[in-house]
């Protein structure tokens, strides 16, 4: 048993998708596990940090680690987990682009907290409680991690060897990254393990898109229901398709969803929400500034729906400090 | 101590057509302006795809002034339309990110509109010294 391969698996900021793709491999997970030796998986295991603290350095052969680094709790095991692991995959969207917490750059983590502690309508908190690093009760001191101003992708904490995109990574690339770490046949360093694409070159609806599209009228899924047929642009829908990387199986387009962008850009695009911002505006229809405006006033949050998956690491980061919203 | 006083960087992506040979005249007919805003000439307004504008930003400029031809105008009939709508998109973008809106300018200046650059440049070079730096955020 010594000889196999130690794994381990490990979530910062996610929401539990990611885990929810690994045992998506149903039957095959079987084989995973008689491939290798698990020997971190906090959602499913019960292993500690120390247990992870006394093994030797470089002794894990690959840590898959999916979440976002938002905390100061997050920072240190990814901090751990690379001294531990020869190679780091960043899994799913969050590690690989800062993901759908990475939307909270848009605010400051005092303004999170203002939302969370003080403006939901459901807090009732009249004494104006917030989380505290330190709280010392009964000569007991409790700590809690600190909570960051920005959210960031994995790869701006530490090293990344190789990142599974997706929110979540379906099973197909996670089965085919597995067998490649296994066989040692991986591509150069860095690589995303998806194809390099435009989610739109595979689109099943590709056939549908005409040769100029122009768009007069922006539409919404929860105003509009989207024909099941045409092209989701075509149609006036914003789909990230044309600046989105595939690999994904066109599983939202499938389901009657445009893209929403969570397997990022391909290789040669630097930041893809001004990406997708370039060929969307290309597309609409107005030519003079009213007309313009009057369309773009339909799409309420462009940043947020541009940037969706991908806004820790946009060129710009994060909206500036300071700056009220 | 002698004070520095900020120096506005801006990052100028001219239409080869109208707004580069512009500030060609404008050069060719001795018009002294701020040297503020080195210019990046691209065949077309319609070129500057909305990444150069960030990544200038990123690089440490404090300004991008992107100019083309007047709407009707175009070398390529419709680069400047497209131009205009990203810009108006961008726009939006930045002002979501926090960037002033000072920061990020589009003109329509032609061939023969030599002072027009010298005006446009001057001004904004202005405002963005009273501005002061963009303070890029770090990953």
């Amino acid at each position: 048993m010594a000889d196999k391969p130690k794994v381990a698996f490990y979530w910062c900021a996610s929401c539990g998708g990611c885990e929810e793709a690994v045992v998506d491999l149903n039957e095959t997970i079987l084989t995973v596990v008689g491939a290798v030796d698990i020997v971190l998986w906090p959602v499913a295991m019960d292993f500690k940090k120390h247990d992870i603290e006394a093994m030797p350095d470089q002794s894990i052969a690959v840590a898959f680690i999916n979440g976002a680094v938002r905390m100061s709790e997050q920072e240190e095991w990814v901090h751990l987990l690379r001294r531990k692991a020869q190679m780091v995959v960043a899994f799913g969207s969050c590690a690989h682009l800062g993901g759908i917490p990475g939307l909270a750059n848009l605010n400051t983590g005092a303004e999170v907290f203002d939302t969370c502690y003080r403006d939901v309508q459901s807090v009732e908190n009249t004494a104006g409680t917030r989380p505290q690093l330190k709280f010392v009760i009964d000569d007991h001191t409790l700590a809690l991690p600190e909570f960051f101003d920005s959210v960031k992708s994995l790869d701006q904490v530490i090293d990344v060897d190789y990142y599974l995109p997706g929110c979540a990574p379906p099973a197909d690339l996670i089965w085919g990254a597995i067998q490649a770490i296994l066989a040692g046949a991986l591509p150069p360093k860095g690589a995303v393990l998806s194809p390099n694409k435009a989610a739109c070159d595979v689109c099943p609806r590709k056939d549908s898109k005409p040769d100029k599209i122009e768009i007069s009228e922006i539409k919404r899924v929860a105003t509009h229901i989207a024909d099941p047929e045409t092209c989701f642009l075509a149609q006036g829908f914003v789909c990230m398709g044309p600046a989105t990387r595939s690999g994904c199986g066109s599983r939202c387009v499938e389901g009657n969803m445009p893209c929403r962008g969570c397997f990022g850009p391909m290789d040669e695009v630097y930041d893809q929400g001004a990406k997708f911002l370039s060929a969307f505006a290309s597309v609409l229809a107005p030519k003079d500034e009213a007309g313009i405006e009057r369309l773009l006033d339909q799409i309420p949050d462009p940043a947020g729906t541009f940037y969706r998956f991908s806004l820790p690491t946009s060129l710009l980061h994060r909206r500036k400090s300071g700056v009220p919203v | 101590m002698a004070t520095t006083t900020f120096e506005p960087r801006i990052v100028a992506f001219f239409c080869n057509w109208c707004t580069y040979t512009a500030s060609d005249l404008a050069g060719t007919s001795r018009l002294a302006y701020e040297p503020n805003a080195p210019v990046v000439r691209v065949m077309c307004s319609g070129r500057v795809d909305p990444q150069f504008v960030l990544k200038a930003f990123e690089q440490g400029a404090d300004g991008v002034l992107v100019g083309g031809c007047h709407p009707g105008d175009c070398h390529y009939q419709e680069g400047n339309y497209k131009a205009l709508r990203r810009f108006r998109l961008l726009k939006r973008v930045l002002t979501q990110f926090g960037v002033d809106d000072e920061r990020v300018r589009l003109e329509w200046i032609s061939a023969s509109e030599g002072d027009r650059v010298q005006h446009v440049v001057n001004e904004m070079t202005n405002q963005l010294r009273r501005l002061g730096p963009w303070q890029q955020a770090r990953s």
